[in-house]
């Protein structure tokens, strides 16, 4: 994780160099521990996001009651003994709210970022190996990347039923020109390798190619990409809730919560508080867990960023 | 130069016309039938007919899109289903808080990441650095509605330094103007001050590595004009190029931060147009700022060659 310190700091004048004769002995830490020992950003990201997976899974059994109960005379009310989180404007128990709205920010993350890597891989896998196809489709890509993605998810979103499925959609399809082209850059370095020549020179046909030797160089950087996908799908879709072309109105997720808190925010501040805390740890835990795939799979990139 | 001025600009025609056609095929490949989710629920099939009538799906895809092309091509968006203003005026009544809004992010967001991002560079391992890029990682993951709900309430509400929401033309005083968007500017910014902080930092560890810094600093050069002179201006292709692509996520974020503090920009009309499943207004802004997007990216391509004389196309 620690980049080493740049040889860029001047060095005191007049310092004698102090250091030892050897390097102290490091030793090897191995198995699932020692992984995670060496990079304490996958672990503590990991963990953050077991938690949040436990909170979805189990969300009926940690002390919540139904989160569309409404319950109109006890509205507003601020967080207590009784209503952990508060209650919103129509009387529903926030705390089960946000903990259902897990299961929604959850599904809408993984779901993005399954569908837009398998699509992506296979749309990069086709522009990199076949040479006429790839202008047209870098081509399209090129204008689908032009239209910011949270704008091409609202522009779809308003012409669909709001429902989980459609967002998932939407949101994967402004993702997929992304993943598309890190495929395809991958495959165009990866084509000229000399293994791969020598696979062609020794007759392996174009599917075991793919099959054997350029697929398996995707996996590592397509994981680091796929959490960062997640990351990102599960902050659009709380966008897109928040404004009203999200997951619909009765569903709990973190938007739509705080789009009920929305005109209230400035005497009830704890309605878009405590789901604002979740998704962010959520987030976060989802980007510690990319960032330490990325620095773990490819130490080159590592020193640099 | 001038020709590549020339085939550059020509280059961006198939990108810009690719996004022209895509939006327009939304409505046909939205799964279900976009009129009647126009329409709504409690509309009746006459209703449904006439929107579709109006939106021009009962004819075929070619004529449609060839006669919305023609009229794109003199700045005209057509019409509003709600309010039948045309959306062209629309946009225009709106376009000057979201500009202000978006000009002054960039330049803050430009003046805070730059500088943050050398310093971070030059503290390399340092706990400064470990800092700097921890805000980076939560600017990444704080969504850019927290960020504001949370400065709006700390800054304006219980402090009350700056006004809580809304917006003020220039046209009476810079300094109300200035003084209704510098919240909205913080909240939008966050996350492109880290994009922006995190590519200078990798750039320029990877210029100070080299042997010219290194003879800089043996003739007895200072820091700062090492920094910010020598390594800088080498290190500024991917930092400038990483402004432009970001622009996207300032487009994104205006449409919610303009909900956030009560701005009357278009994100706010976005919004509005969503409620009311006005699809010609959305098909506009979409429009408006994917080429805004590409003509910033175009700009980024130009300035290229006036940062690094060595980029000859």
């Amino acid at each position: 994780m620690t980049p080493p310190p740049a040889d860029v700091v001047p060095l005191p004048a007049a310092a004698a160099p102090t250091l030892p004769d050897l390097w102290p002995p490091v030793k090897i830490r191995r198995g699932f521990w020692g992984f995670l020992r060496r990079n304490p950003t996958i672990a503590i990201g990991g963990a953050l996001l077991l938690i949040m997976l436990f909170i979805a899974v189990f969300a009926p059994y940690l002390g919540t009651v139904d989160p569309t109960t409404l319950n109109t005379p006890r509205r507003t009310r601020a967080p207590s003994a009784e209503a952990w989180f508060g209650t919103d404007m129509l009387g529903r128990d926030i705390y089960s709210r946000v903990l259902y709205g897990a299961r929604v920010s959850l599904t809408v993350g993984f779901a993005v970022a399954i569908l837009a890597s398998v699509a992506g891989l296979t749309i990069g896998l086709v522009s990199g190996m076949v040479r006429w196809a790839d202008g047209l489709i870098m081509r399209v890509m090129d204008g689908l990347m032009s239209i910011p993605s949270i704008l091409l998810a609202i522009a779809l979103m308003a012409l669909t039923r709001g429902s989980i499925g459609n967002v998932v959609l939407a949101i994967t399809i402004a993702e997929i020109p992304r993943v598309s082209r890190l495929v395809r850059g991958v495959v165009l370095s990866l084509r000229e390798q000399p293994y791969v020549d020598a696979a062609v020179a020794a007759g392996t046909r174009t599917p075991m190619i793919i099959l054997r030797h350029i697929l398996p160089n995707t996996v590592a950087p397509m994981t680091v990409q796929a959490t960062y996908i997640c990351a990102s799908a599960m902050i659009v879709e709380a966008i897109l809730s928040f404004i009203g072309a999200g997951v619909p109105p009765i569903i709990p997720s973190w938007g739509n919560i705080m789009a009920d808190g929305r005109a209230l925010w400035q005497a009830k501040p704890f309605i878009v508080f405590f789901p604002a805390i979740f998704l962010s740890i959520t987030v976060l835990a989802v980007n510690l867990l990319g960032d330490g795939l990325r620095d773990a799979l490819d130490p080159r990139l590592a020193k640099a960023l | 130069m001038f020709s590549f001025l020339v085939r550059r600009i020509l280059a961006t025609i198939p990108v810009v016309v690719i996004v022209a056609l895509f939006v327009f095929s939304l409505l046909f490949i939205a799964p279900g039938d976009p009129a009647a989710v126009i329409a709504g629920d409690q509309a009746t099939p006459e209703q449904v007919e006439r929107i579709r009538e109006s939106l021009g799906l009962d004819r075929p895809f070619l004529v449609q899109f060839s006669e919305w092309a023609w009229r794109l091509m003199h700045a005209d968006l057509g019409r509003s289903i709600f309010t039948n203003l045309p959306v062209t005026t629309m946009i225009a009544q709106r376009i000057e808080p979201t500009l202000s809004l978006m000009l002054i992010t960039l330049l803050f967001s430009i003046f805070v990441a730059v500088p943050v991002g050398v310093l971070a560079a030059w503290k390399a391992g340092t706990i400064i650095d470990r800092i700097i890029m921890g805000f980076a990682v939560l600017g990444f993951s704080v969504p850019v509605f927290v960020v504001g709900y949370l400065l709006a309430y700390v800054v304006a509400l219980e402090l009350e330094w700056l006004p809580v929401q809304g917006y003020t033309p220039i046209a009476r005083g810079v300094w109300p103007w200035l003084e209704n968007l510098i919240l909205p500017a913080i909240a939008l910014g966050f996350v492109y001050i880290a994009l922006i902080a995190r590519i200078t930092r990798a750039t320029m560890l990877e210029v100070l590595q080299q042997d010219y810094i290194r003879t800089a600093r043996a003739k007895g050069l200072a820091q700062t004009p090492i920094l910010f002179i020598h390594a800088l201006k080498n290190a500024s292709v991917p930092i400038v190029t990483v402004i432009g692509i970001g622009v996207a996520l300032l487009i994104g974020g205006a449409v919610v931060t303009e909900s956030v503090f009560a701005i009357p920009g278009l994100g706010r009309l976005t919004v509005d147009a969503i409620l009311r499943r006005d699809y010609p207004v959305i098909q506009g802004i979409v429009l408006l700022f994917s080429f805004v997007y590409v003509l910033v990216n175009l700009g980024v391509d130009l300035i290229y060659t006036l940062i690094d004389p060595r980029i000859r196309y």
